[in-house]
Order: C-alpha cells, then structure tokens, then sequence
C-alpha cells in the first residue's frame, strides 16, 4: 500500500541560550492511505513540533519528509501555505474558527486560499457542512453554535479542500463527554470513508479509537502499536 | 486569491468593528475636508483681489504727469500741464500691441436736476474709456467720436448719480446743468459697485474729453492717459516704447528727469496674486499637516487590529494564505479607510466651503485640483501607512500566530 507520509530521520533542534536542544531526535515514521494515527506522549516529547512539521506549518532542521510522494522539508513558506492549503485539513482543540463570519464561511475559507470562486465555494461548504450534520446552522456565527457544533464545524472545514491527511490537535480536549462521543464518531466515520487521519493525544481512551497507536518520549517514537492496545501514557 | 475577495474581506473586517472604523477615518475625513475648506477659501480671497483690480482694467498702463520744477521748487506729481491728447494720439498710432488708449480729465462739479444737486467727479472721456474701464451703459448710448468732435453737451451718468438727481425715473434725454451748462444725458452707465479702495464707482459724470477741457474747464491737458495693452507679455515692452516717445515728444534728451510718469497695474496685480496665493498654500499646509496626523491614526488602529487578529491571521495562514494575501488583506483594509475618509472628507469640504459661502462670511471658489489632489494624497496616506502594519501581519509565524491568547 502506498505511504502518505514518509518521514526519513528527521530532526528539529532549537538554539536556546547557547546550547541546542533536539525537539525531535530522528524521527523515521511512514504512515500509509487511509490509516487512522493517533500520536501519543507526554508534555515536552516533542508532540507538538512533529505535528506542527507533519503539518507543514514548520521545517524541520535535517531529514527528509515526503507528503504524497513530494518532498516538503525545504520549501518556502509560501509554497508550505499551498501544500498546506491542498493537502492537509487541521482539526484545533480551540476550533479556531473566525468569530466574526458565518460558519458557511468558514468552512469555505480554505477554498478561499485556493482560489475557488464563490458560488462552488459555496456549494462545496454546504455540502461538507451537510455531512457533518449542520446545514441548519450554516447561516449562524460560530459564537452561537456549541462546543460540540463549533468542532463539526471546523471539521466540515479540514475536509473542504479534500486533502490528503487530516490533522487534529486535541480535538476533543474541549469537549464534554457527548461531543466528544460525536466527534470521535465522526472521525471514525471519515476512517471508514479511507481518510488518512492523524490524531494527537494524551488520553488513552481517544487513541484507542485509532488503527494505530504511536507513543512518542524525548524526541524519539519510542512505541507503535496497533488498534486496540491502550497505552500508559504517563 | 481574486483581488475583489481581498476587497470584500477587507471590508466586512471594516464593518464589523463600525465605530472604530468611523473614528480611524475621522482623522482623514477632518484632513481633506480642511485642505478643501481651506483651499477654497484662499482661492475665494484671491479671486476677489482679482476681480478687484481687473475692474480697475486689466493689462493696463497708466500715464500721469510728472512735477514741474521751477528754478529748482517741485511742485506736485500730476502737477505738470506737459501731458496733451496729442500725446495719446501719438501713442496709438505709433505703438504696436495696443488695443484702447484714453486720455482723461476729471473735476469736481455740482450736478443740478432741477431742484435736486449732487456734488460729483466729471470724467472727459474718450469713446474708448468704456473698453478700458470695462464699462457697460444700463440704457442709452456711451459718448460717441462725434460728440468729442464736435464738443457736445452730452454726459452719462453713473447709477447713484442717476437715482441722486433722478430717482427712479429714467434720466436718458433729460437734461442736467453741469458749472450751469446744460447737458443732455444720452445714458447711464451700469452699476459696478464699489472699488477694491472701498470708492463707488457708479459715482461719476462722463462727458466727452473735449467738450471737458474747452467747455468745462478751460484747460488745454489731459489728467491721465490710460492705455491697454493687447495682451499681459507685452505691458513692459508697450511701457518702455511709450516712455520713449513721450520723452521724444516733450523733447526731454540725455538723463534729464521725465515730465510724466508710466504706471503699471500687474505689478500690483502680481504682488496680490503671490500673497494669496502664499496665503492659500499657507492654508492649505496646516490643513495637510492634519491629513498626516489622520494617516498615523490610520497606522496606529491598524497596529492594534493586528496585534487583535493574531490568532486570525494564525488560522488563515493555516488555512493556505500566502504572505501575500495576508498583505494585500490588510493593506486593502486601510486603503478602504483612506478611500472611503477621503470621500466624506470631499463631502465635509464642499459642504464647508458652500455653508461659509453662503453665509457671507467669505467669496469661496472650489476647484477640482485641491479635490483630486488631497483624495489621492488621503489614498495614499492609508497605503503608506498600511504597509507596515500590513507587513507585520504577513510577517507573523503561523505558529505563534495560532498559539496567541
């Protein structure tokens, strides 16, 4: 089966007062089409710098990372912003929706970026909108939604622009117990439809979910197990 | 992206935050609308100063006799009897670029119609004074070449002197008494109101030039002689070539001193125009400085706005939004605030300038320049002004962008 992600030794190393610091200490991870991820670890494992390089919102230091057969470490910020725009659908634990526009519009935001012209950014929006089960609110502001709805919503948005990958940071950590039912339902749903997810977080419960489990600690993948195994985190 | 998309962006992020929006633009509104307020006035006073001295005759060249000196005792300026008809005879036939020349005298008399007198200036004219003095006659004719051919008692009178002596009826074929000889009124001149030097000039008796000095007061000299020159490039060189021939004519050779003098009204018309025009750019550049003012506004709420939106411009940058197309929405967003203050602003200026027209208070002219010059300045004050907030904006990591609180 063919591998979405290939990441071949990479390393992220921040200067700080003088001395470095390896965020990731050599990371070697393939994650194949429509395999459900679920990355695990304490604070200061280096969770957040994979993900924010598996997000292409950061480069690493060295190493090589292939996103659908392309290699993406070395470019520019510009061009990581239409990898971004095309490839990847981020999922926040704050949502991170704009305040000030419909939900509508904020699922066609990514389509905005990708220069999709309003009406079929609109037709598309509603229809991932439908999908998630929220057409009725598509005309309210997402301060009017619930925390629940509001993650639909920012759902709706990561599939919008049919990316590769799904990224989500802690979708639930904001979400009582029934949302979070919905929504890992959701995620479940969108694993069926051969979506290639990759979910981060600490609670054992959540990344029993995924298809497969990886456990990182200093820097370095130090578990990867498949679905089913519960891990201890901490 | 699509630059109306930047556009519209831009402007929902404006409307959505109105009253600040309103405020930022206040700074530009009250910008434009003083620099066309202040414009308009100064070219209001410049206009009148202009109007003023033009009714004194544009292009215009003033002779007056010199002094007499008598075994070393001057006399008076315009005491000299030298200046004759014959002189400006001479100069309008042998100077080129001249369209009127007319010699005049003048004297106070009293005017008698009936049982009414009015005491008054009575012009000799030539036919030609109306062109110089831009004149008009109300009704009835000006004085002709054959009334000073023949040294008719003809006159036309000026407006007040009309309703002095005549009230409202209409005075043409009357017959007035003049030093108590009979004239016959042929018109009346239209009203030109008051001089710049606060005198009426519808205050006046015109009588033919010869018919003033033979009949009326006995003398042989003309007072003045007033020539227009055809166009404003030429008033030096037409000056020199009367001083010329006149020192010529009145046999005046080596340094000895002239018997006449040869005035020059643009000087004075210039001298005007340049303080008004220092005045109104004077005006105008206070103003300015308040558009600059209103510009750093425009910077500062941008700043805030920027520092506010962190975490937007975090989740578009996510979302695929280029450097660019952050910098364009921004940059649009205050551009949209010069436009839209710069609009109102107009709006504000002309209305300024009308209501203090209207009140009196001042002559305004509006003219397009101002308009179009402080509307593109107040455009590009919100670029200018834009660009640094805007490049923040593009500038931030989209990381710490999502990560800010």
């Amino acid at each position: 089966m063919k591998y979405v992600i290939e990441l071949q030794d990479i390393k992220k190393i921040y200067h700080i007062g003088g001395e470095d610091f390896a965020a990731l200490a050599g990371i070697t991870l393939n994650i194949k089409e429509g395999e459900f991820a679920a990355l695990m670890g304490p604070s200061g494992s280096g969770k957040s710098t994979l993900m924010n390089i598996l997000g292409c919102l950061d480069r690493p230091t060295s190493g090589s990372y292939k996103l659908g057969g392309k290699e993406v470490a070395n470019l520019s910020d510009d061009e990581l912003a239409s990898v971004r725009n095309e490839h990847i659908g981020f999922v926040f634990q704050n949502f991170n929706l704009l305040s000030r526009i419909s939900a509508l519009d904020n699922v066609a935001l990514p389509l905005v970026y990708a220069g999709v012209g309003h009406k079929e950014r609109t037709r598309r929006a509603m229809e991932k909108l439908k999908a998630v089960g929220l057409e009725t609110w598509a005309h309210h502001k997402p301060n009017e939604l619930s925390g629940g709805q509001r993650q639909r919503v920012a759902i709706a948005r990561a599939l919008v622009n049919n990316p590769h990958i799904i990224m989500a940071d802690e979708p639930t950590g904001n979400l009582d117990t029934k949302s979070t039912r919905d929504i890992m339902g959701l995620f479940e749903a969108l694993h069926e439809e051969h979506k290639t997810i990759i979910l981060v977080t600490h609670e054992p419960e959540i990344a029993a979910c995924a298809s497969r489990q990886l456990l990182l600690c200093d820097g370095m993948i130090t578990k990867d197990a498949g679905k089913g195994v519960v891990m201890d985190v901490v | 992206m699509l630059f109306s998309e930047s556009v519209q962006i831009a402007i929902t992020a404006l409307l959505s935050n109105k009253l600040r929006s309103i405020l930022t633009m206040l700074g530009i509104i009250i910008g434009v609308g003083a620099v066309i307020a202040m414009i308009s006035i100064g070219m209001g006073v410049r206009q009148n100063v202009t109007n003023s001295i033009a009714s004194l005759g544009s292009n215009m060249l003033i002779v007056t006799p010199g002094s007499t000196n008598q075994g070393g005792v001057r006399s008076a300026a315009g005491s000299s009897q030298k200046l004759k008809y014959d002189d400006a005879e001479a100069i309008k036939k042998k100077i080129k670029n001249i369209d009127y020349v007319s010699p005049t005298v003048n004297s106070s008399y009293q005017i008698v119609n009936g049982n009414q007198n009015w005491n008054t200036s009575v012009y000799g004219v030539t036919p030609e004074y109306l062109h110089i003095r831009s004149l008009s006659v109300q009704s009835g004719s000006f004085i002709t070449d054959s009334d000073l051919k023949s040294r008719n008692r003809v006159a036309v009178i000026g407006t007040t002197v009309a309703s002095n002596l005549f009230d409202t009826s209409n005075p043409v074929g009357k017959t007035i008494r003049i030093n108590n000889q009979p004239y016959r009124i042929v018109g009346v001149l239209e009203s030109k109101g008051q001089s710049s030097m606060g005198q009426d000039q519808d205050d006046m008796v015109i009588v033919p030039l010869t018919t003033a000095q033979e009949r009326l007061m006995g003398i042989t000299y003309v007072r003045s002689i007033n020539i227009q020159v055809s166009s404003s490039d030429k008033i030096e060189q037409v000056q020199s070539e009367v001083e010329t021939l006149l020192r010529q004519r009145h046999h005046i050779t080596g340094d000895k001193e002239d018997d006449f003098t040869v005035r020059n009204l643009t000087s004075l018309m210039e001298t005007m125009t340049s303080t008004t025009t220092m005045l109104t750019l004077f005006l105008g550049s206070i103003a300015a400085i308040s558009l600059i003012v209103g510009g750093i506004g425009i910077m500062n709420i941008m700043m805030v706005s920027v520092t506010e939106r962190t975490r937007e411009i975090g989740i578009r940058k996510a979302l695929g939004a280029t450097f660019q197309n952050i910098m364009m929405q921004f940059l649009i967003e205050s551009v949209v605030i010069g436009v839209i203050g710069g609009l109102l602003g107009i709006a504000c200026g002309v209305g300024i300038a009308l209501a203090i027209a209207k009140a009196g208070l001042f002559q305004t002219v509006i003219t397009a320049a101002p308009i179009i010059i402080s509307f593109s300045f107040s455009v590009g004050i919100g670029l200018f002004f834009g660009i640094y907030p805007a490049r923040k904006a593009a500038r931030l990591d989209p990381i710490e962008a999502l990560r800010y609180e």
